[in-house]
């Protein structure tokens, strides 16, 4: 799927909300989106001495490019092969992170990790926003935000599990985390079966940034592609 | 408020799509939307709990409509305005001069910041509140509250039992900062709800929502005794004689209130 192909989006209800400017074909009707309106307040904001054209270039570079769920995946990785690494990430996730090489940032301050096991299953969502933990995961993914995904990961957990592919054995107990506050929270997925020989580089490449808000199983050999 | 932003536990919104490969940005415009934003909390110009509460002022409608990052788009045209660093007229004539239609309109009209008409608790205080008023294991109601303003109490968790299972410290309390009344800062704590507690019997008895609660949201559970809340749930017995009532019924009942 290329990067423009944004037809599908789940929170797009109205075909014309992304300007056109995206997707190859023309919307540019003056009124037709956000485009127009985000431009027109950059150019307003830049005038008025409010923000720097640089700074905004600066920062869309780092989300885009240097942040993101690799990140969470050195860390998940160093956790599953040293033990008492992953005793202090679940005591002090905030500090075990930045020991992990991982910058602290914006939404990241208030770190928490949650340990998957055989008989309980982590699942992170935040109902009233989109809360997320940045410098770990990068930016949220259009499902997270989506107001299926919010309205019923607390209520019917186990079917927006299976919308995932995700079938828990029964049993298994599971804790849904609504971010409503500054924490943030980072799902440590089990380790695959099958994974015991790889090293610390090789199993970071396998572990998926939905299974570190747990909305997937970390499997090895790795599904083919996918979040 | 009790705005369309507190999404939990709502039906009807359709399955959870999933996009593989999924870009970081959908379009440019995201991009900059994105990067404006969080220049401007870089600048101070509002806290993340205004921001946040702008958003929540949105017509209804018109959040459901509309994407993550048009809700930015609208919470800073609605903060700059109202802290005075940009006028309506000021944006139009920036759309005008970018190419829109003269006259663009400034964004809808959304709810009004709230009033302090009914003034959070933690108004009161002077200095942060860093003694604790619940410790780790503490069975709690997360009161009844329905403020004008920003509150980051859920509405499915209001009148609900739970336990506290993680103490964070003091953390500024939601509340008052986006209405800049202050921090106040005061314990935050991880809060346990059964799944059964909150969505009734049907709901599969191995399933816990976790909920970060400021004290504020927070009393301590008035446990009855055992014969008044076996009045309250409508046996006409006590426990002491409980020969005509089904017996396992009352096992239930008595197991889920201490749970």
């Amino acid at each position: 799927m290329s990067a423009h192909d944004d037809q599908d989006r789940p929170q797009a209800r109205h075909v014309h909300n992304d300007g056109g400017a995206a997707h190859g074909h023309d919307h540019n009707a003056p009124d037709s989106g956000p485009t127009l309106r985000v431009k027109a307040l950059e150019a307003l904001l830049i005038e008025k001495g409010i923000v720097e054209a640089q700074a905004l270039d600066a920062l869309v570079d780092t989300y885009e490019h240097r942040v993101g769920p690799r990140n969470g995946a050195r860390v998940v990785a160093r956790a599953w092969t040293d033990p008492a690494y992953k005793k202090r990430l679940l005591a002090d996730a905030t500090a075990a992170i930045a020991e992990a090489g991982v910058a602290p940032g914006l939404e990241g301050e208030h770190m928490v990790a949650l340990e998957n096991t055989p008989k309980v299953h982590n699942l992170v969502v935040c109902t009233l926003c989109s809360c997320y933990p940045w410098p770990v995961l990068g930016l949220p993914p259009v499902w997270y935000k989506s107001a299926a995904y919010r309205s019923r990961a607390v209520s019917d957990t186990r079917g927006v599990l299976r919308e995932f592919g995700v079938e828990l054995a029964r049993g298994v107990e599971v804790r849904v985390w609504d971010s409503s506050a500054e924490l943030r929270y980072l799902v440590i997925p089990m380790r695959p079966r099958g994974s015991e020989k790889l090293g610390v580089d090789e199993l970071a490449a396998i572990v998926t940034r939905d299974a570190m808000i747990g909305t997937a199983i970390v499997k090895y050999p790795p599904a083919s592609a996918g979040g | 408020m009790n705005g369309i932003h507190d999404l939990g536990g709502m039906d009807g919104f359709g399955a959870v799509i999933h996009e593989a490969g999924e870009p970081v940005f959908h379009a440019p415009w995201e991009r900059r939307m994105f990067a404006l934003t969080i220049a401007l909390f870089g600048r101070r110009v509002f806290n993340v709990d205004e921001f946040r509460h702008a958003i929540e002022r949105m017509p209804p409608a018109d959040y459901l409509r509309t994407t993550y990052y048009e809700h930015w788009l609208h919470g800073c045209e609605r903060l700059l305005i109202e802290k005075g660093l940009v006028t309506p007229g000021e944006l139009s004539a920036a759309y005008a001069a970018n190419g829109g239609p003269d006259g663009t309109a400034p964004p809808a009209q959304a709810t009004p910041p709230a009033t302090a008409a009914r003034r959070p608790r933690a108004a009161q205080d002077k200095k942060p509140r860093t003694r604790a008023r619940f410790r780790v294991g503490d069975r709690i109601v997360a009161r009844i509250l329905n403020p004008p303003g920003h509150t980051r109490l859920p509405r499915y968790a209001r009148g609900r039992r739970g336990v506290v299972r993680r103490d964070h410290g003091v953390l500024v309390f939601p509340d008052t900062s986006a209405h800049g009344g202050g921090a106040h800062r005061q314990h935050c704590y991880t809060v346990e709800f059964a799944g059964r507690e909150l969505w009734g019997r049907d709901y599969p008895a191995d399933e816990r929502v976790m909920i970060d609660l400021w004290e504020d949201y927070l009393e301590a559970e008035k446990v009855p005794s055992r014969r008044i809340a076996m009045k309250a749930a409508g046996h006409p017995r006590t426990v002491a004689k409980p020969a005509r009532i089904a017996p396992a019924k009352a096992q239930t009942g008595s197991r889920m209130r201490t749970r």
